[in-house]
């Protein structure tokens, strides 16, 4: 199997390390060989943050490459932005279409983004779209945005839902797995 | 038999320090090192583990644990190992009787650091054996073969991890019999020639470190960590760390060197692999450590115009380098989205404890000298309340130097608890035996906050969770002899002003403890919420200047000139800090 570049991209505290971790298991109970790698620390809380997912029979630089992104899952419409030099020319875009003011922005310090809607449409005439908040609203708890986004993001992995589904029996609690595994559901109907 | 699962090289330390049944390990929080001891303390029930006060004193609890024969274990970032570099360069002297395993997690690219330090010159300055882990894998592997060297030839070994692999998370194999290792404690000997380094002593032990190296050297030669992987023999790649993925995704075709006990370096063998290709090149992380001993050897290598030897390497840099040596690749054509895009930098919490004492000092007009801590997001917009950062307990000491040098106006030392237990306690006792007048204020939120909540011996609990004496803060400057000793909310902002402004100002040195627990460990982030009367609110701009994320630009007025403030009830954390700033009286606790 050629390897699968997958960048995860968002603002710290929705849920993408988590996200980027339940991919990488699920690879790894394929058999896959894996990657994970992140950033964190210096208080991530707000900021930008970025996970990089690598499988394939043999997988050697936990770095992706420029250009070189098979699928970019940003969960800010900002974001789907700024980390565009990652996207491989025929690589995917899956977006949640949120929003998150950045501090700056808030603050007065710098302009807000003209026309982000008409920037992204430029940018990716092919963006693929998900309201990961409104479906994780209408379980009643929108920690699950990630799950979500997770369920949509498995649409376009090889992987089967059997195999995801173990990987977040490892990974998430078990008082909180039903909840979860629904999101999952209702993220990838939401694609198919 | 296999058993695979998915780890971070961090901890791929801690699972080999289990099975290499190390008895002891002793650290201080730093990233990119953090994880190693927090994944330790899930095998405490073999592995005696802490968070020691700092690493100095972590050396020196893992050295005296090799002395009495345990394996032993200590990690630090890379400017951790600067703190204990005092016991590394003479326990190199006096040789390990258990194993004693240092790691050193460095930080290409200063992804949460204030430099760029490459510690292989630290394993070679130390003459210690230095393993290069690239993956999880060779971590698991490599710590296990560090505590054998390391009682083989009685030197302390290092681990060097950086930040892409401390990390990454990668397939190890840690085998399906997996549990902790059954080694001894090896027997207790006194002997003082050998661990009492008095000059007459020392110089035996130098000739004898000296002896090691040399024997090191031939046992590297043949270690299956250091090998040959032939390829085309045109090019020939010296590489290792991390740097090895690099080069295989890179220069998939060529003929490496992968050096994986990198120090002392292995002579004989790197001539064979130079002999066996046409050109020799290096590709390593950071100070060229490998290059310059080549270099030394007589060898030649391909020169080029590509920097490498500053900042993180990464696969886009050796393609830039493919291209320049070989022209047979080009960069991706990559799109770079718009530079104005506004940025989203790290940013103190909507009610952080810190924020309150900043608005303070920069209303009172202080120069602050700052320190290593999430508190050094105190020096940017809109609060600007920080003058210095320079490394942990470096406050004390630079606001008395400025003292010193006849700095006019109002200067405090501004740390927080766990780096004032770390190295602000020596500062605060120079500037009382000195007549200083320095004011210091320690950021009383009782957690290690930036590495992500670890205790301290001020939160009442060890790494293992056990309960431990809570040290006051205050009672250690009384204790040395400080009289002005203040106690304050850090979120009652006019007796803040006031004590802070009294002690600066007084011709004696103090210390102000500000007291307020971290929100997010104390799960303290839902608390209440407050909310802005928008008929009261007349767009001041007061509020603003807390630079509290939950402050929001609210309606415009005089033509887009001014905004009335929001309150993002999502993230308030009901700090209460707002209303106390606010001379219209439009902001209001509503849960």
């Amino acid at each position: 199997m050629k390897t699968m570049n997958v960048s995860l991209v968002g603002v710290g505290g929705q849920g993408i390390l988590l996200t980027s971790d339940i991919l990488a298991k699920t690879a790894t109970l394929a058999g896959c060989d894996v990657k994970k790698s992140e950033i964190h620390g210096m208080a991530q809380r707000g900021g930008s943050v970025i996970s990089q997912v690598r499988f394939g029979d043999k997988v050697y630089s936990p770095i992706i490459p420029d250009g070189t992104s098979d699928l970019l899952v940003s969960f800010d419409r900002l974001e789907t932005l700024r980390w565009r030099h990652l996207l491989a020319p025929n690589g995917k875009v899956l977006m949640n279409d949120t929003y998150i003011t950045p501090i700056t922005v808030s603050s007065g310090q710098q302009p807000e983004v003209e026309d982000l809607s008409g920037k992204l449409a430029a940018e990716y005439p092919d963006l693929l779209k998900i309201d990961a908040m409104q479906l994780a609203e209408s379980l009643g708890n929108t920690r699950t945005m990630n799950m979500v986004i997770a369920g949509a993001l498995s649409s376009l992995t090889p992987f089967g839902t059997e195999l995801w589904q173990e990987a977040m029996r490892q990974r998430i609690p078990a008082k909180l797995i039903d909840l979860n595994l629904k999101a999952f559901d209702l993220g990838r109907q939401a694609v198919l | 038999m296999s058993h695979k699962v998915l780890l971070s090289a961090n901890e791929a330390v801690a699972w080999a320090a289990c099975k290499a049944g190390c008895h002891v390990a002793s650290a201080y929080p730093g990233t990119p090192s953090t994880e190693i001891l927090e994944n330790i303390a899930k095998f405490k029930d073999t592995i005696n583990c802490e968070w020691a006060v700092n690493e100095k004193v972590a050396m020196e609890v893992a050295v005296g644990a090799s002395i009495a024969g345990a394996r032993a274990l200590t990690a630090m970032k890379h400017v951790g190992l600067n703190v204990a570099m005092d016991p590394l360069m003479t326990y190199t002297y006096v040789g390990t009787n258990g194993g004693l395993v240092i790691v050193s997690a460095d930080d290409p690219g200063m992804h949460s650091s204030q430099n760029e330090q490459d510690n292989r010159n630290i394993a070679k300055f130390a003459r210690a054996p230095l393993f290069e882990p690239a993956d999880s894998q060779e971590a698991f592997d490599m710590v296990q073969a560090a505590f054998e060297v390391s009682e083989q030839f009685h030197a302390p070994c290092f681990i060097r991890l950086t930040t892409r692999t401390s990390h990454t998370s990668t397939v190890v194999d840690v085998g399906d019999d997996f549990g902790p290792g059954n080694t001894p404690v090896k027997p207790y000997v006194k002997d003082i020639s050998r661990t009492i380094p008095v000059p007459m002593f020392a110089r035996g032990q130098r000739l004898k470190a000296q002896e090691r190296t040399a024997a090191l050297r031939t046992f590297a030669e043949t270690s299956p960590f250091n090998r040959i992987e032939p390829g085309d023999r045109r090019l020939g790649i010296v590489t290792s760390g991390v740097c090895y993925q690099y080069v295989k995704e890179v220069f998939p075709e060529f003929s490496v060197l992968k050096l994986g006990l990198s120090n002392p370096l292995p002579f004989e063998l790197i001539r064979k692999f130079a002999e066996s290709v046409d050109k020799l090149l290096v590709v390593e992380e950071l100070d060229p450590f490998l290059e310059e001993q080549l270099l030394a050897m007589g060898l030649e290598l391909v020169r080029h115009e590509t920097e490498l030897n500053m900042l993180e390497m990464n696969p886009t840099r050796l393609i830039a380098l493919r291209k320049e040596l070989l022209g047979d690749v080009e960069l991706p054509a990559v799109k770079r989205a718009d530079a104005g895009l506004p940025t989203r930098p790290p940013v103190l919490c909507a009610g952080c404890s810190h924020r309150g004492v900043f608005y303070t000092l920069a209303k009172l007009g202080a120069t602050v000298t700052g320190d290593i801590g999430c508190y050094t997001l105190g020096a940017f917009p809109p609060l600007n309340a920080m003058d210095t950062t320079i490394c942990m307990g470096a406050s004390i000491g630079n606001a008395f130097g400025m003292e010193k040098a006849g700095h006019k106006g109002r200067i405090a030392a501004v740390l927080g608890d766990s780096t004032f237990f770390h190295s602000g306690m020596t500062g605060i006792l120079n500037v009382l035996y000195n007549g200083g007048k320095v004011t210091t204020v320690v950021l009383d939120n009782r957690i290690t906050g930036m590495t992500g909540h670890q205790d301290n011996p001020g939160s009442g609990k060890t790494l293992t969770g056990d309960p431990a004496p809570v040290t006051d803060i205050a009672e250690v400057a009384r204790g040395m002899g400080y009289k002005r000793v203040e106690k304050v909310s850090a979120y009652d902002l006019p007796k803040l002003e006031a004590v802070l402004k009294e002690a600066m100002d007084s011709d004696e040195p103090a210390v102000v403890i500000a007291g307020g627990p971290c929100r997010i460990a104390a799960k303290l982030t839902r608390a209440g919420t407050y909310a802005v009367d928008t008929e009261k609110c007349k767009a001041c701009g007061a509020c603003f200047k807390l630079g509290c994320p939950a402050i929001v630009r609210g309606e415009a007025v005089a033509d887009g000139k001014r905004f009335k403030s929001s309150i993002d009830p999502n993230q308030c954390a009901g700090c209460g800090l707002c209303p106390q700033v606010c001379k219209f009286d439009a902001i209001k606790k509503i849960r």
